[in-house]
């Protein structure tokens, strides 16, 4: 242990902590800007610096690691005031706008100068001035707000490994931008928005698309309907003042009642339905020698990564469609005969905790009813400022129940919105169909948690089915890294795009942070176990719509409308 | 190589050779014409004087009698193009095209020494034809640029003539590791990258350092405007550094090197890719080197033009191949360097030292110097003073000595008003100092660093806030941009100078300066931005009337800032 004084209180701590973290045992808490939990520590933004006893300087406490005998303070008003300068001169290039930013008090640039009491900016020189780039149906990017933390290149390059983002010019002139100032629809970006989920400011945002959801409700001649995902229910609380953790599914489905939707339906319909579709797949592989491992295609953000990064593996790709966009095409075509509307009046909405479900919508692909399936994508983040716009008090709303029958679902759909849930899920059905026994513990702990890789063996009847689970798209680039070298025996992998699935998806409420994942993965969980129906195949509306409609898993009518092609985009094109 | 005799038998053939370059000719080596061609003396054509040269020895049959060498910098760029005439050793000045008939048909074949190309010492009559009575060389005490008059920087068996790769014979056969680290640690070398650390007590960090391989990396990305030692260096004697880098490499256990430079040296680059290949040639680089069982070669990389670059993990990022920004230290290069292992970084100055150290031994190299600095210190001249080029002189050398005799004083006439000294991150030294002996220490307590050498004086007609105004400009411009205070901080800084200098400063302007000045000192990453605040931290601390007469007044003496009507 190493032994130092922090505001002259003795504290032992494991060698190479920080001093933010050693202050932190002693109770200061000292302010940090760039600096994001073993994610991006590079002592940039120079807002968390402490005085040492025999420094020269001011030292950044995020990067500095302690050491035997040392002394800090965190305090000192010779520290305040050099910490007070740097983010006045951070304020002085800053556009603040804040009345009009979409993160307004959801912003830690404004929380610190709030903080600091920052009352006025002495300098009044040249601000950043670069375009915004809006050309991604995803994201948008404003320059002008970035503080060059870098927290969106370190959550890209190192977490996704896509590297999208990077700083070009330099000095006063910085840029963080695709290289070459390419438009982040024009590259290797695959939408997944965790960048927009760690910027401390507005500079980095999903699109907002609040504006054609209330237009489509305006309107009378649309039929407007609305899909929730899976993690949508345990993330809105948040963004509704809720703690970490909060289910709100009940007063989810009131509230969108009362914006105006006509029908509230459940993604989590058609998480069941893919289960079928991509269980039948899986086991058509297996018996027929097709590709294996089958990889899951759930996570557009994925789909695109695999499309630039790994082209040589589409084929190991599931053709299903996602759960979103299976719902699209069955809304416009299932439920627009069933229900005797013109499809072309059906204005389908999804509500996701993601960026990339936005662009997944607009692909070439999904158009199978005719129309565009799903006709527009909100974030949770952009469902709660709906909520709040329209004065809903969500959490003294009446719990209601989805609208049938595209809103009955099973605990094996909700839980797709957790790593390792469509894994899980499959396997609640997969062993029920191959084996035609009833499985006594449906729940697969393996399964769960976040850790980066996880696999497992599950034996289903004969075959000993062997199975790994990835989140973020660093740890399923080491996954499909040893499919190319010929190293994986795996019979079925799934991927998600975001750091612990979707509940940590790119279009969740800020923060999202480890400790608020776990928190909502157990949300998740609870969830599940208060469904009535916990497996898939056993969803009453997915067997109707079989009898009624698709006759077949895997038959004509699945083929044009649940499944889809891919890709191949590779990089630099 | 595999043993000392085979280097002792180049360096007497070579020897026999060179003879005439110690004022002995024989039958078939008539006269050595030393080119200065460092890259200030190629500007000024010095290539079209040796074609001419090269004609005129033709035309009189004497072509295969003369060797035109071109050398490295000899330093008086602002006489060149220069050489040097041997045997006798007759220093020309000026030389133009049409000066080539004369040297070959007076000087060289007749023996008449031409007056008119000669040196004239300020106030003197008479020119100074041999180069070793120059005023301005005698002050001077060479140990980097040793060479720089005498050999051929293309040529190893020149280099090793002169006692090249004696010193890393010695290292490798006759000294321990430990031993090498003992004698450059004995020596007092500190680096002259700008910082002045112990270059022993690195070594000796990185040697005790766990963690392999080690790496030994020399920093040439010299980037102060006006600042040119190591390209000379790079360009007159590269293997010396090859050589200082080998000898390290046995020291901390490295088998690796890098030399990184920036690609406006081209000639530099040229140079060392050369020597680097004459050196595997010889088998002083590679496998079993002196047949002791020592492994080592070196690598270039070429920088791509960023100021920050010369700061030290900026540079390892960058060999790296990613961008080169600084990161934050602890660790220090000497725990995780280069691919995060332990590594060696000193400057190219700094690496020729080493050979001189090694061979010579500790106590002859710290004989020169002061107390807490030893050994020389090489210094680009430039600005209002008459002998603009590069000097090498002992540490502890007044600046007075330094402008005023080695430099010829200041021309036309003019008053003296002050020195910069360490480029964007030095300080600008006034006319009461200058009785001030240089050394790391006294520069720093003036306000002012020693950096890597670039010295520029400035004369009456300088305007102290146009002068602040011009390096920070510089930092602005080669911020990295990652750290806020020095990327909006220096833009801020310069903004307000820039607003002073043009009338439209504000009574407080100064304070504030001040105040973001110390704050940028005390916040910054690295090196650049905790330095950048300095000319003007200097300039308020000296000429702070200067400042306060823009303000008040709107008016600059100098007539140097053009303020509002």
């Amino acid at each position: 242990m190493i032994n130092l004084t922090i505001d002259n209180q003795q504290v032992a701590v494991e060698p190479g902590t920080s001093i933010l973290e050693a202050a932190q045992k002693v109770g200061a808490r000292i302010p940090t800007l760039c600096y994001l939990k073993d994610i991006n520590v590079i002592g940039a933004c120079r807002i968390c610096l402490v005085e040492v006893q025999g420094a020269k300087t001011f030292i950044p406490s995020c990067v500095a690691p302690v050491a035997e005998g040392m002394v800090v303070r965190t305090n000192t008003p010779a520290v305040l005031k050099a910490r007070k300068l740097v983010l006045e001169l951070i304020l002085s290039d800053h556009p603040m706008e804040c009345l009009t930013c979409l993160r307004n008090q959801n912003c830690e640039l404004q929380d610190l100068a709030k903080e600091f009491g920052i009352t006025e900016v002495r300098f009044d020189g040249a601000k950043t001035e670069y375009p915004a780039d809006d050309s991604s149906p995803a994201i948008v990017r404003d320059p002008r707000k970035c503080v060059l933390c870098r927290r969106c290149i370190s959550v890209c390059t190192n977490v996704q490994t896509v590297q999208a983002l990077c700083a070009v010019n330099r000095g006063f002139d910085t840029l963080i931008s695709p290289a070459f100032n390419e438009k982040l629809a024009d590259m290797e970006c695959v939408q997944c928005g965790q960048c927009s989920l760690v910027c401390p400011t507005g500079a980095i945002v999903e699109r907002d698309d609040t504006a054609k959801v209330w237009a489509a409700l305006a309107d009378p001649k649309k039929h407007v309907v609305v899909q929730t995902a899976p993690a949508t229910r345990v993330q809105l609380g948040e963004a509704l003042g809720a703690e970490p953790g909060s289910i709100f599914t009940g007063q989810m489905v009131a509230g969108l009642r009362r914006l105006g939707f006509d029908k509230v339906f459940d993604t989590d319909f058609t998480a069941d339905l893919t289960i079928l579709e991509e269980g039948n797949e899986l086991l058509q592989r297996v018996t027929n020698g097709g590709t294996l491992p089958m990889i899951t295609s759930c996570s557009p953000g994925w789909i695109k990564f695999c499309e630039h990064f790994y082209p040589d593996l589409l084929n190991h790709l599931s053709t299903c469609k996602s759960p979103q966009q299976m719902f699209g095409s069955l809304v416009k075509t299932y439920y627009a005969e069933k229900e005797g509307i013109d499809p072309e009046d059906i204005y389908c909405v999804s509500i996701m905790p993601c960026t990339a479900k936005k662009y997944e919508c607009q692909r070439p692909e999904m158009n199978s009813s005719g129309y565009q399936d799903v006709d527009v994508v909100l974030t949770t983040r952009e469902l709660g400022r709906m909520f709040i716009q329209a004065g809903l008090d969500a959490a003294n709303l009446p719990e209601e129940e989805y609208d049938a029958p595209l809103g009955i679902s099973t605990g094996a759909g909700e839980i797709f919105g957790a790593s390792g849930g469509v894994m899980e899920a499959a396997l609640r059905t997969v062993y029920e169909v191959v084996t035609g026994e009833t499985l006594e513990n449906i729940d697969f702990e393996v399964c769960r948690g976040i850790s980066g890789v996880k696999e497992a063996t599950v034996q289903v009847g004969d075959l000993p089915v062997k199975v790994a689970i990835t989140n973020g798209l660093g740890n399923a680039r080491k996954v499909l890294d040893k499919i190319r070298a010929g190293e994986a025996d795996y019979h079925f992998i799934e991927v998600m795009c975001c750091p612990g699935g979707c509940i940590g998806g790119g279009g969740s409420p800020i923060p999202t942070d480890i400790d608020i994942r776990l928190k909502r993965i157990d949300a998740t969980y609870t969830e599940d176990e208060r469904m009535a129906l916990r497996k898939s195949h056993e969803n009453p509306a997915v067997k109707a719509l079989y009898e009624e409609f698709l006759e077949k898993p895997l038959g004509h009518k699945s083929h044009e409308l649940l499944h889809t092609k891919y890709t191949p985009r590779g990089v630099n094109k | 190589m595999k043993s000392l005799d085979e280097l002792a038998k180049i360096k007497e053939n070579r020897r026999e050779a060179l003879k005439i370059r110690e004022g002995f000719p024989s039958a078939t080596e008539k006269a050595h014409v030393m080119m200065c061609g460092g890259a200030g003396c190629i500007s000024s054509k010095c290539l079209e004087v040796v074609d001419a040269m090269k004609e005129a020895l033709s035309k009189n049959g004497i072509a295969d009698q003369v060797q035109i060498i071109l050398t490295g910098c000899m330093g008086p760029c602002d006489m060149g193009p220069v050489a040097i005439i041997y045997p006798d050793a007759t220093f020309y000045r000026r030389l133009k095209p049409k000066d080539a008939g004369a040297i070959v048909e007076e000087h060289i074949m007749k023996g008449n020494k031409i007056p008119r190309l000669m040196y004239r010492a300020p106030g003197a009559k008479e020119p100074t034809p041999n180069v070793k009575d120059i005023d301005l060389f005698a002050k001077q005490k060479k140990i980097v640029l040793r060479n720089n008059f005498y050999i051929d920087p293309t040529s190893i068996e020149d280099y090793i003539a002169n006692d090249g790769y004696a010193a890393l014979g010695k290292a490798l056969t006759k000294m321990q590791p430990e031993e090498i680290i003992e004698e450059v640690k004995k020596s007092g070398l500190r680096g002259r990258g700008g910082a002045g650390f112990s270059t022993g007590m690195k070594w000796a960090f990185t040697a005790a350092a766990s963690g392999a391989p080690k790496y030994v990396v020399c920093n040439g990305d010299e980037g102060d405007p006006g600042a040119f030692m190591d390209r000379s260096v790079l360009e007159g004697d590269p293997h010396s550094v090859i050589e200082g880098m080998a000898i390290c490499g046995r020291a901390i256990g490295a088998e690796q090197g890098y030399v990184y430079v920036r690609a406006e040296y081209p000639l530099a680059i040229e140079r060392l890719d050369l020597a680097l290949q004459k050196a595997r040639e010889n088998g002083l680089l590679g496998k079993d080197i002196f047949g002791s069982g020592f492994n080592f070669d070196i690598e270039i990389r070429i920088g791509a033009g960023a100021f920050v670059c010369g700061e030290e993990t900026a540079l390892l990022t960058s060999i790296e191949g990613r961008r080169g920004e600084p990161r934050p230290r602890p660790p220090f290069p000497a725990n995780a360097g280069v691919w995060g292992k332990p590594t060696v970084l000193n400057n190219v100055e700094t690496w020729a030292n080493i050979p001189e150290i090694i061979l010579k031994g500790a106590d002859a190299y710290a004989s020169v110097g002061t107390e807490k600095s030893k050994g020389t210190k090489v210094f680009a001249l430039a600005g209002r003073i008459n002998n603009t080029g590069i000097i090498e002189v002992p540490m502890g050398t007044t600046l007075r000595e330094i402008v005023f005799e080695i430099g010829g004083g200041i021309p036309r006439k003019k008053a003296f008003k002050a020195v910069q000294t360490g480029g964007p991150s030095g300080g600008c030294i006034p006319a009461e100092h200058l009785d001030t002996p240089v050394d790391y220490d006294s520069l720093g307590a003036l306000g002012a660093i020693m950096g890597s050498g670039g010295m520029i004086v400035l004369d009456e007609d300088t305007c102290m806030v146009d002068i602040a105004k011009f390096f920070l400009d510089f930092v602005v411009d080669e911020s990295c941009g990652k750290c806020s205070p020095c990327r909006i901080g220096t833009k801020r800084m310069y903004e307000i100078l820039d607003n002073i200098s043009k009338g439209k400063g504000k009574e407080g302007d100064i304070e504030l300066l001040e105040e973001l000045a110390l704050m940028i000192k005390a916040t910054a990453l690295c090196g650049l931005g905790q330095t950048a605040p300095n000319p003007v931290l200097s300039t308020i601390r000296y000429f702070r009337n200067e400042y306060e007469e823009h303000i008040r007044d709107q008016k600059c003496s100098c007539n140097v800032c053009e303020l509002k009507e």
